[in-house]
């Protein structure tokens, strides 16, 4: 049953082989998408005809790698661009609310607390039309009262941004919130009575204190910010972002070029992803 | 503790513009949009039409159904496998290897959802690695079809979301103690007893979260159905891209939207009932 | 007699580790039997052994006769009160008693009258519908004891269960576990480290240390006639002379290290010239005693009364500085006794044993497993 209960050998070892299995099926996919990217072959399939480095630095013209093509090279730039607008203002704003939530009173509060959650539970693409609609709103209102033409109120950049903004900083709020939730409070008296105004408390002590949970947040709002798809796919204007270049790529026939960036995602976010666990360890 | 006025006002005011102007307006007006529609004459008023056209065009009402109902197979099965692997990682598996297993369990979820089903699609396309073997070992004569079924998006859909499980089932577990399975097992308990009476009941707050989540994810999943769905648009969020990208009818789009929203908190808001779990707990 | 545990040259090891090293008892039908050890003694190992957690190394383990050896622990006749009792908390009372009988089919109508008859036996009748965190922490104590009873094994096992409690409570649940015991007559093994848990309730401790039994026998024994240093320090309290031997005998001759030479009955055979430990217990050493022939009597100065009620003691030392306990009996006939005084004090030679002299580090270990 457990391990401190006395198991029959075929149970432990049924379980061992299944949990064997699942990491396979995880892993398989991973694993093949990055070994096909080194394959000297035109399609992204076996059979395996020898190794090369032809779909990440060959200049073309047959075969044009990845760091020769001006196209995904521009989509990655967008989405790293992307990425960094959105975690410093998911950040910022995040633990504002995790602020003013954890530490603060005032009216309606709960009903603002169910509205800060409600990013949740909206499936992205909603939240990605939602988002079009009101934009577009929007721009007609100052078009048609102020004869303003406001180029972030279309399909655009900027509008990219706003739309991952509107849920990544739930997500950010949340970790810093519990964060917060474990301070002891005791300690900000004690520097007010030091006598630390009110901000100098928040800069030299709470925040402090939160740093390593907003860092963390800020790497998880930095991924996410660059993989969306869902709620990216509505706003996004003539700068398409990564997934969303990759995605017409993949709909359209794929080139082991697009293994090769696979390659490079799975290897910068394993990084990253192995980073953020070891501050989250050393933080616990 | 006593704090100013005016530090709420400065951790407030971003939060609420957040939520204001990025949560609560386009979300009114995806709503407002749904019930507009041209009349006879083309001119843009209320009208419940974009409505009724959902009820009256089988094509549509019929993917939302199935939408819904692959939705909960897809959140079931990911119950059935992430239950014995976070069983086996929290109460199984030899403590020293317990943290490795947890890294490699979360890694592939930080990769690009995009990736991981490029991965998919080349394992599975009749060009692809399991098809290469398959007839290699001359397990088969012909290359299996095995992209574009119901049965491979399903299992799309589970592998995705298949982390918002374990996750939260791993951590209801770590809180129940051993001792409660061995005094079981000790008063005579058989296997499956245990998992009836203790196991189950003690993770239902973990299983609902997760369950939610899920549902939800896949509620919402526009890129797995899409790419390895069959090709002829049978998601509900697939229908919401064609009528805001392709038709151009925002508002018929709207009303998908927001009967999407609607089915998606439906769900959400009986499975906290259900289960008498709170939205912030699901949220932590 | 009959005997419902028997345990004999349980061996259990860890690797390299011996955790239980060759333990032989009999437990009789109906006593309270009592395993007593600091912690990482091995008598946690050994109980879940009985339980059936774990499998022996070698040895047996039977219960009435009947060999345990690869009996899961939800077929032996053997109930377990967890230490921090592991009442199910998505059940009500009720339902965590009828658990077991649940497993074994029995009728509803018979599980419920027996449910409530164990109830009404361990003093909660009518809780049957609570929740398990609306009960305190006695309460819980005896629903946890109560869900074994039910089951009517052969043998209770207790692993310290009253080691959550608080003090008060704790003192209380050690007099009503020994009711108990004698109200329904099911054979307890009881495990713990705390000595006066072990010494109140049972018919017989066995002191536990490094996986050995040291020694088992009544409460008495143990307290009056330790077989070893290690039981001598663990059980009860004790005032300790390094010294070397002078005499053999009937009584032996010890000359302590500070000069002092006293007579005392020796557990082991010692020879003239060994190094010896003498053990001495406060309550053996009379203050002014009256008819000090044939006793050992020296005086000590008065360093602090430490007042608490019937256990107060007096902290005194000796002129060298070596540090003693002497109980102070509450009879008022010592309320003159100041700090800085100097008395004498007296105790008969039957009262103080000897043992070879153990390394220090040993001593420490059993020092510092002592409450």
């Amino acid at each position: 049953m457990i391990r401190t209960l006395p198991n029959s050998r075929a149970y432990t070892w049924s379980f061992h082989v299944f949990v064997i299995l699942y990491f396979v099926f995880l892993f398989a996919p991973l694993l093949v998408t990055c070994v096909l990217a080194f394959n000297d072959s035109n399609f992204p399939s076996l059979p395996w005809n020898g190794g090369t480095l032809d779909w990440f630095f060959s200049p073309g013209p047959q075969r044009v790698g990845i760091f020769h093509d001006a196209q995904n090279l521009r989509s990655i730039l967008v989405s790293f661009q992307t990425a960094v607008i959105v975690s410093v203002l998911c950040v910022v704003v995040g633990t504002c609310a995790a602020f003013a939530f954890e530490q603060e009173t005032f009216p309606f509060k709960n009903l603002l607390y169910f509205l800060m959650l409600a990013p949740l539970v909206i499936p992205g693409v909603i939240l990605g039309i939602s988002q079009l609609l009101g934009a577009t709103t929007a721009g007609m209102f100052f078009e048609t009262h102020f004869d303003l033409d406001i180029a972030i109120f279309r399909p655009s950049f900027w509008l990219v941004v706003l739309g991952q903004f509107s849920f990544i900083t739930t997500f950010v709020a949340l970790v810093v919130s519990a964060r917060l939730r474990k301070f002891d409070r005791s300690l900000e008296e004690a520097a007010l009575n030091l006598g630390a105004t009110r901000f100098q408390v928040i800069r030299f002590i709470t925040l402090r204190f939160l740093r390593p949970a907003i860092i963390g947040a800020g790497a998880v709002a930095f991924l996410m910010s660059f993989e969306n798809f869902n709620t990216t796919l509505f706003l996004v204007g003539s700068q398409p972002t990564l997934p969303i270049n990759l995605y017409l790529q993949v709909r359209d026939g794929s080139t082991p070029v697009i293994n090769a960036i696979s390659f490079l995602l799975i290897v910068g976010t394993s990084c990253l992803a192995l980073v953020n666990l070891y501050f989250s360890r050393k933080e616990a | 503790m006593k704090t100013s006025r005016l530090s709420l006002w400065i951790f407030l005011s971003p939060v609420l513009m957040w939520l204001v102007l990025l949560i609560v307006l386009p979300h009114l007006d995806l709503f407002i949009m749904s019930f507009r529609a041209k009349d006879e004459y083309g001119r843009m008023g209320f009208s419940l039409q974009n409505y009724v056209h959902f009820f009256e065009e089988p094509i549509y009402w019929l993917t939302f159904v199935r939408t819904a109902v692959y939705s909960v197979i897809t959140t079931f099965f990911t119950f059935l496998l992430a239950m014995p692997v976070a069983f086996y990682i929290v109460k199984v598996v030899r403590p020293k290897y317990k943290g490795f297993l947890m890294v490699l369990l979360l890694l592939p979820f930080w990769v690009s959802e995009l990736v991981r089903v490029y991965g998919w699609m080349i394992l599975l396309r009749e060009s692809g690695v399991v098809n290469f073997f398959l007839l290699k070992l001359g397990i088969v004569d012909a290359p299996l079809k095995m992209l574009y079924t119901d049965a491979t998006m399903i299992m799309g859909l589970v592998y995705t979301s298949m982390l918002f499980m374990v996750v939260p089932v791993i951590s209801v577990l770590e809180s129940l103690d051993d001792s409660l399975i061995e005094a079981a097992s000790d008063l005579g308990g058989s296997k499956i007893s245990i998992w009836r009476e203790i196991i189950l009941p003690h993770c239902k707050p973990g299983i609902t979260s997760g369950a939610i989540v899920v549902f939800m994810l896949s509620l919402g999943n526009y890129l797995t159905p899409n790419l390895m769905g069959g090709k002829n648009s049978l998601w509900f969020t697939e229908q919401i891209y064609n009528q805001f990208i392709a038709s151009f009818n925002w508002n018929q789009g709207a009303a998908f939207g927001f009967l999407l929203l609607l089915l998606s908190s439906g769900i959400i808001w009986a499975g906290l009932k259900l289960s008498r779990v709170k939205l912030g707990e699901v949220a932590s | 007699m009959e005997i419902d545990l028997s345990v004999k040259n349980c061996v259990k090891s860890f690797g390299s580790f011996l955790a239980v090293d060759d333990v032989t008892f009999d437990v009789p039908q109906g006593s309270f039997f009592s395993i007593l050890g600091p912690s990482g003694c091995g008598k946690t190992t050994l109980l879940r052994m009985v339980a059936g957690f774990e499998e022996p190394t070698s040895g047996t383990i039977m219960i009435r006769g009947r060999d345990m050896r690869g009996v899961l622990p939800n077929r032996r006749p053997a109930n377990l009160v967890f230490q921090h009792l592991a009442l199910f908390p998505m059940m009500t009372v009720a339902e965590n008693i009828a658990f077991g009988l649940r497993r074994r089919k029995v009728a509803a109508p018979e599980r419920k009258r027996r449910t409530e008859d164990i109830l009404e036996r361990v003093g909660l009748p009518g809780y049957g519908g609570k929740r398990v965190d609306q009960l305190s922490g006695g309460q819980k104590q005896r629903v946890a004891i109560a869900r074994c009873l039910v089951l009517e094994p052969l043998v209770l096992l207790l692993d310290e269960p009253l080691g959550a409690l608080d003090l008060k409570l704790r003192e209380q649940m050690k007099v009503e576990l020994k009711k108990l015991q004698a109200k329904v007559g099911t054979t307890f093994v009881y495990i713990t480290h705390d000595q006066s848990e072990a010494l109140v309730m049972s018919d017989v401790v066995a002191v536990m240390n490094k996986g050995r039994f040291e020694q088992m026998g009544s409460p008495q024994d143990l307290y009056h006639a330790p077989e070893t240093p290690f039981v001598a320090r663990f059980v009860g309290e004790n005032n300790v002379w390094a010294g070397r031997v002078e005499k053999v005998g009937e009584v032996v001759a010890i000359k302590t290290d500070e000069g002092f030479v006293f007579s005392a009955k020796s557990q082991s055979p010692l020879t003239v010239g060994d190094r010896a430990d003498l053990f001495l217990r406060p309550e053996a050493m009379r203050i002014e005693p009256r008819e000090p022939a044939g006793l050992n009597t020296f005086s000590v100065s008065v360093r602090a009364i430490l007042f608490d009620g019937a256990a107060s003691r007096l902290l005194t030392a000796t002129d060298s500085g070596h540090e003693l306990m002497v109980a102070l009996p509450q009879n008022r006939r010592f309320d003159h006794i100041a700090p800085g005084q100097t008395i004498t004090v007296g105790w008969h030679p039957e009262s103080g044993v000897c043992f070879p002299a153990v390394n220090p580090a040993a001593a420490a270990d059993a020092g510092g497993a002592r409450p």
